[in-house]
């Protein structure tokens, strides 16, 4: 029971992005962080997985089933992919949006939202402490208040699969800790394949079961965090030298330095 | 769930009490159309008491026959074509800023209004029919067909290069600006009379309103409303962008398509009926935005509302100003409309909605 990406290939236009790309079996219940540089082509993988962009060849499968076969809105319903952009500045409130995300789970033309959208709606904003702010407008809120209402959408849709593209970029460091903390109890809990891409390698390091490193559309090294983070793949892919250390609370923390030859 | 919520739970009851406040609006809104509807129905040459009009619309065949055809043929037709036009104007506009994400949307930005002027042009000047057999209704029929192209073209244009919003507004403004310069070589070459006739033409006036088109227009609306509104869930998560949208499972583009064919459509059979009204379909769905916010369940019904009440009001006004004399409503609508707005927007966007 996993998510798996075998051997994509995606570009926009002539250039290649996703080189014959493979994640391996992401099992259920485990959170994998994807780390790469900019424009090494996380986001366009994610897009891939979820159906956003149609992939050139190459299988996403769920559980061992293919999943280019499903309609727009079952695929949206199996893997959420949450985009690193919270920018929207709109007349609509936090409770707003996060049903949204419920109600766009369902088909038809119900206007009205049931008792069980709105307790599970009610249950994310508990879950993710967005209580104080839920009745606000997002366009008035900070950057780090959106993104935890954007991760509330991913929540609250309960699918099989969530894709988080930068999740914590724009948290204070409580709430990073709280929010990766979230996520890896609900990926255990509800039994979900979580990936998480993510730029903070010490982070990664503390939340993620796996860690995918990628490099030029490729998973340049995959495996348990220590072990990859000690990898050589890892410095030649960021161009740097890699510290690992364990701190004397026993979190391994990662720290990259520039190399003078 | 047993645990005691009491914050979250808190926010549930805002979100009820709110929605309870839009249906509220809502049927205060229809209170206010339906007082706009009857204001303009008393108004007007003739010097009737509001009590002979009333008496007349409640029983036609039981008053003298002037008052009954001043009533029924002259003023309800204007009152109603006064309605349905806001209504589809609004309804329009709002679909239009919806699906490219700009407030300053509308059909008329993107070029339907111009292009059924150059239609209404080519039948004044050549006398040329696009549908044969036009007979009286050539100018009516030539500028539908010609908004409905403009549409079309936009359509295509966009689903070959990819609907981005961007991509729409542009495509849009150069049909504005093409079928402006058409209509000023057709404006060139036509003499006094026609020049006269294509200049009435373009302020728009429901003087053109006949019980036909008030009918052919409601039962648009009846049509669009639910066919907007049925999509106003997916509507609402594209306003958090496309890419958010996709995730949540909507077919942007196809969403799009469809939306603008519905918006071109609406937007082509009001000037085809009564020639460009400007700002209404931009006004409308603005108040409806201050009022009730970007939940489009309610956003939408609330700016075809507004437009509709809107546009009874000017037309009220455009008989009210210089008894006996009917302005055309178009020149109302932006000399009236624009103050109004530009208050409106300074008043409440300081506030918050």
């Amino acid at each position: 029971m996993a998510l798996s990406v075998q051997d994509v290939h995606f570009g926009y236009g002539a250039a290649p992005v996703l080189q014959g790309l493979s994640t391996g079996e992401l099992p259920r219940g485990s959170l994998a962080a994807l780390v790469g540089p900019n424009g090494s082509g996380k986001s366009t993988l994610f897009r891939c997985a979820a159906g956003l962009l149609r992939a050139r060849s190459g299988r996403v499968s769920l559980d061992g089933n293919d999943l280019s076969g499903l309609s727009a809105r079952e695929r949206a319903r199996k893997v959420f992919y949450l985009s690193q952009d919270t920018e929207a500045r709109v007349a609509l409130s936090v409770f707003d949006i996060i049903l949204l995300a419920r109600k766009s789970l369902h088909r038809g033309f119900a206007l009205s939202a049931s008792p069980e959208d709105v307790r599970a709606v009610e249950a994310v904003i508990e879950e993710l402490g967005l209580a104080p702010f839920a009745s606000r407008d997002i366009g008035t809120l900070s950057g780090g208040q959106r993104q935890l209402a954007a991760i509330g959408q991913a929540l609250v849709r309960e699918p099989d699969a969530l894709l988080l593209d930068e999740p914590t970029s724009a948290l204070d460091v409580r709430r990073q800790l709280d929010v990766m903390a979230t996520i890896r109890a609900a990926t255990r809990r509800r039994g979900i394949v979580t990936v998480v891409a993510i730029h903070d390698l010490s982070l990664a390091a503390r939340f993620a079961d796996h860690i995918l490193v990628m490099n030029q559309g490729r998973i340049a090294q995959a495996g348990e965090p220590d072990k990859v983070l000690a990898h050589p793949a890892v410095s030649e892919t960021y161009a740097v030298g890699v510290h690992l250390e364990r701190s004397a609370r026993g979190t391994l923390l990662v720290e990259p330095y520039i190399q003078v030859h | 769930m047993t645990a005691v919520l009491p914050v979250s739970a808190s926010a549930s009851a805002d979100y009820r009490q709110r929605n309870a406040r839009r249906v509220k609006l809502i049927v205060l809104g229809l209170a206010a159309l339906v007082f706009a509807v009857a204001l303009d129905v008393s108004i007007g040459p003739g010097n009737l008491a509001l009590s002979d009009v009333l008496r007349a619309l409640a029983d036609p065949s039981g008053v003298e026959p002037r008052l009954s055809v001043i009533v029924w043929d002259l003023r309800l037709p204007i009152a109603l074509m006064a309605l349905t036009v806001g209504a589809m104007l609004g309804l329009s506009g709002a679909g239009m800023q919806t699906i490219l994400s700009n407030p300053l949307a509308d059909p008329f930005t993107l070029g339907v209004s111009a292009a059924a002027t150059v239609g209404a042009s080519v039948a004044i000047v050549f006398g040329w029919s696009i549908i044969p057999g036009a007979g009286v209704f050539i100018v009516t029929a030539n500028a539908f067909v010609f908004a409905l192209s403009a549409s079309l073209v936009l359509f295509f244009m966009t689903k070959l290069r990819g609907v981005s919003a961007e991509t729409m507004i542009l495509v849009g403004i150069a049909l504005l600006f093409t079928c402006n310069a058409i209509t000023a070589l057709l404006q060139y070459r036509s003499n006094e009379v026609q020049l006269t006739q294509i200049v009435f033409w373009t302020l728009g006036s429901l003087a053109r309103a006949t019980w036909g088109k008030v009918e052919i227009a409601a039962v648009l609306i009846a049509v669009a409303l639910p066919f907007f509104l049925m999509r106003g869930w997916a509507l609402t998560a594209l306003r958090l962008g496309d890419e958010r949208a996709e995730s949540l499972g909507v077919r942007v583009d196809r969403l799009r398509l469809e939306i603008l064919v519905a918006t071109s459509l609406l937007a082509a059979v009001s000037v085809s009926f009564v020639g460009g009204i400007g700002f209404i379909g931009l006004v409308g769905p603005h108040i409806a935005r201050l009022l009730v916010g970007e939940d489009q369940r309610f956003f939408l019904p609330v700016a075809t509302i507004a437009s509709a009440t809107l546009l009874s009001l000017a037309s009220s006004v455009s008989k009210a100003i210089n008894p006996g004399v009917i302005y055309p409503i178009g020149i109302i609508t932006a000399l009236i409309g624009v103050p109004f707005f530009i208050s409106l927007v300074m008043s409440i966007r300081s506030k918050g909605a």
